[in-house]
């Protein structure tokens, strides 16, 4: 599914021409709209020339409705086309700074590019000036980098700020453009063209209303497509997507994860997907418990998808039903480092054994139990994570319960003595990054 | 806009003395720049092309259109020839440039060499490939070297410090439809209209 893994696709070469296209067609469309024209575009600010708005309101929102349309029919991953992420202070700061530059200088930088390349000098004035700006940015951030890395609300979209489904959010934003474009016109009518506003037809006649018409019904064909769920999105990832699970790379052993409880290098994560009542009876080490359904909004999705590249996510169920139903989704949605703990508790209470004194095996048998993702064990009390098997690489620990008869002693230390069989494992953990796909601004 | 407003001398109709003298090859540049340039296409028209380029870029690429990262790149490595030590100390620089890192060989280069080259051919073949140098009726071209000068430099600041140009923050997150792409947006066209009135003979 797109967009491409680029050099893997085209190779260097390929990719700096696809790349080089881009440009071209870039380039091409700004010079035929007139943004190499300074005096254009500065007529923007005088009300006597929309172009600028009418040209990038059109391209946004026309690229917009293609994008939600193209994730809609399932031929692009949305999880992995940039988004730029919001730092909203510096951002707002930036775009206020900008505008004075745009108004004094008469460009931005895009558009100086292009009135450089067609030999206009003050493009190219323009162009040597922001380069300095540029330049002294970089020596000059140093000294405020808290400010611009303040306010990171990181990948944040409109659809997740309004909590409307995407193609709604894309008819409203397509109706507020198509609201400028009127007005742009009304304006340009008055003050370009200087009729007084008696004069001025109201009303959009022939191709702009067809086409206004026509962009309006195409977002809202968008919005009724609608978005696929992160289960079908999975479907849709194909044969790549479900070769791991099929080879059972995605399937940690126990010993694993708390082998790598052990390595400081990485930062282990392990969400808990059962209710709250099989959580209490037991849950592994230090594990958070999360509703698989709110662990698919936006505000649940966040901490998994932006976690940084050292950390590991672990899901767990009782068996390994729900917790794989949780791992297709939140791949679909472009979460990396994310695996299966092997048997789910289940599993994990094979190896890590809870005292026979405290839980008693289901006189199913654990298959019967995993196969419907329910605990294979019953347990006389809550146990929490208070229990030695859920911490199999502490030795002693002030916080481990002493069960069953024994008094409980501080001065003990839980259960000195016990030792775990060690387990051989298949190493399946790779530590991934994210593809660094960045936007022409990165 | 009316070409009343053009600053240079060469009216319409004539090529500038620096353009290449006519010929027989290159035949339609040169019969377009001899007709005096085309009149710009429908903005919308123009603006449907920009989102069919940027929806291609987005479904190939995964990213979308931009400038800045390529002048900040461009600027970078010109730095590093001239101190690159200098740059290995500036984190800012150092993460583009620092040490082996080659700033040149880029996405965001190639995209500007692409850039240039459709701009100029789309100049070439409308007949607005040719030296000229705008600027509003009233002031003096010291006047607008100036301006083009500082508010480039102020841009480029501002284009670094909200991560973005109008063309790779405003246009490309407008697009994917990011809350901070569409406030930075807002942010520009405020900024500027709240502006105009007090530099108004700078364009009038």
């Amino acid at each position: 599914m797109a967009p491409f893994d680029m050099t893997a696709t085209f190779g260097a070469v390929g990719s700096a021409l696809v790349f080089g296209l881009f440009g071209f067609g870039f380039g091409a469309v700004l010079e035929l709209g007139g943004f190499g024209d300074t005096r254009k575009l500065a007529g923007q600010f005088y009300l006597r020339d929309m172009t600028v708005l009418k040209v990038m309101f059109t391209g946004i929102v026309v690229a917009a409705v293609l994008v939600a349309g193209a994730t809609g029919l399932g031929l692009l991953d949305m999880s992995r086309v940039w988004v730029n992420p919001t730092f909203l202070w510096p951002g707002i700061l930036g775009g206020l700074i900008m505008g004075v530059g745009f108004i004094l200088g008469g460009f931005c930088p895009g558009t100086s590019v292009v009135a450089a390349s067609t030999l206009k000098i003050d493009g190219a004035l323009f162009l040597l000036g922001a380069l300095a700006g540029v330049w002294l940015f970089g020596e000059t951030v140093g000294s405020y980098e808290t400010f611009f890395i303040s306010s990171n609300m990181g990948r944040f979209t409109l659809p997740d700020w309004l909590g409307l489904p995407t193609g709604v959010t894309l008819v409203l934003v397509v109706l507020m453009a198509l609201a400028m474009f009127w007005m742009g016109e009304l304006a340009e009518a008055h003050w370009g063209a200087g009729k007084a506003w008696s004069e001025i037809d109201l009303r959009p006649r022939g191709g702009k209303a067809l086409a206004a018409g026509g962009l309006a019904l195409a977002s809202v064909v968008v919005a009724l497509i609608g978005q696929p769920t992160p289960a079908r999105k999975f479907e849709l990832l194909g044969e790549a997507a479900r070769k791991p699970v099929e080879e059972r790379a995605i399937f940690v052993h126990p010993a694993e994860v708390v082998a790598l409880r052990k390595d400081i290098n990485v930062q282990v994560v392990t969400l808990d997907l059962r209710d709250e009542h099989d959580f209490n009876l037991f849950h592994v080490g230090g594990a958070y418990r999360v509703d698989p359904q709110a662990l698919l909004t936006p505000a649940g999705l966040k901490p998994v998808l932006e976690a940084p590249a050292s950390t590991v996510t672990f899901l767990v169920g009782n068996g390994e039903g729900s917790a794989l139903s949780t791992w297709k989704s939140l791949k679909a949605l472009g979460a990396q480092n994310l695996y299966v703990i092997e048997g789910g508790v289940n599993g994990w209470l094979e190896k890590y054994a809870a005292p026979a004194c405290v839980a008693a095996p289901d006189p199913r048998g654990t298959d019967q139990a995993s196969a419907a993702d329910a605990l294979a064990w019953r347990f006389g009390y809550a146990t929490g994570d208070a229990l030695p098997a859920a911490w199999p690489e502490l030795p002693v620990s002030h916080a481990f319960r002493v069960p069953c008869a024994e008094p409980v002693s501080v001065d003990r230390g839980g259960h000195e003595g016990i030792t775990w069989p060690a387990y051989t494992f298949e190493k399946k953990v790779k530590l991934q990054s994210k593809a660094a796909v960045k936007g022409g601004c990165g | 806009m009316s070409e009343a407003t053009s600053m240079p001398a060469a009216p319409a109709g004539t090529t500038t003395p620096s353009a290449s003298p006519a010929g027989t090859s290159e035949a339609p540049a040169q019969a377009a720049a001899a007709r005096g340039p085309r009149p710009y296409l429908n903005p919308y028209l123009a603006g449907t092309l920009l989102g069919v380029v940027l929806f291609l870029s987005f479904y190939v690429t995964g990213g979308g259109l931009g400038a800045s990262a390529a002048m900040s790149r461009v600027q970078t490595g010109v730095l590093d020839l001239v101190a690159p030590g200098h740059v290995d100390r500036v984190a800012y620089f150092a993460e583009m440039a620092g040490g082996h890192r080659n700033p040149w060989l880029n996405s965001a280069i190639w995209m500007m060499v692409g850039t240039i080259l459709g701009g100029a051919t789309s100049g070439l073949f409308n007949g607005r490939f040719k030296p000229e140098f705008r600027k509003g009726p009233n002031i003096t071209t010291g006047t607008r070297v100036v301006f083009a000068l500082l508010g480039g430099a102020i841009m480029g600041y501002g284009a670094r410090l909200a991560r973005g140009c109008t063309s790779g923050q405003a246009l490309s997150g407008g697009a994917v439809l990011s809350v901070g792409s569409w406030a930075f947006a807002m942010a520009i066209f405020a900024s500027a209209y709240a502006v105009a009135w007090f530099v108004r003979r700078l364009w009038n």
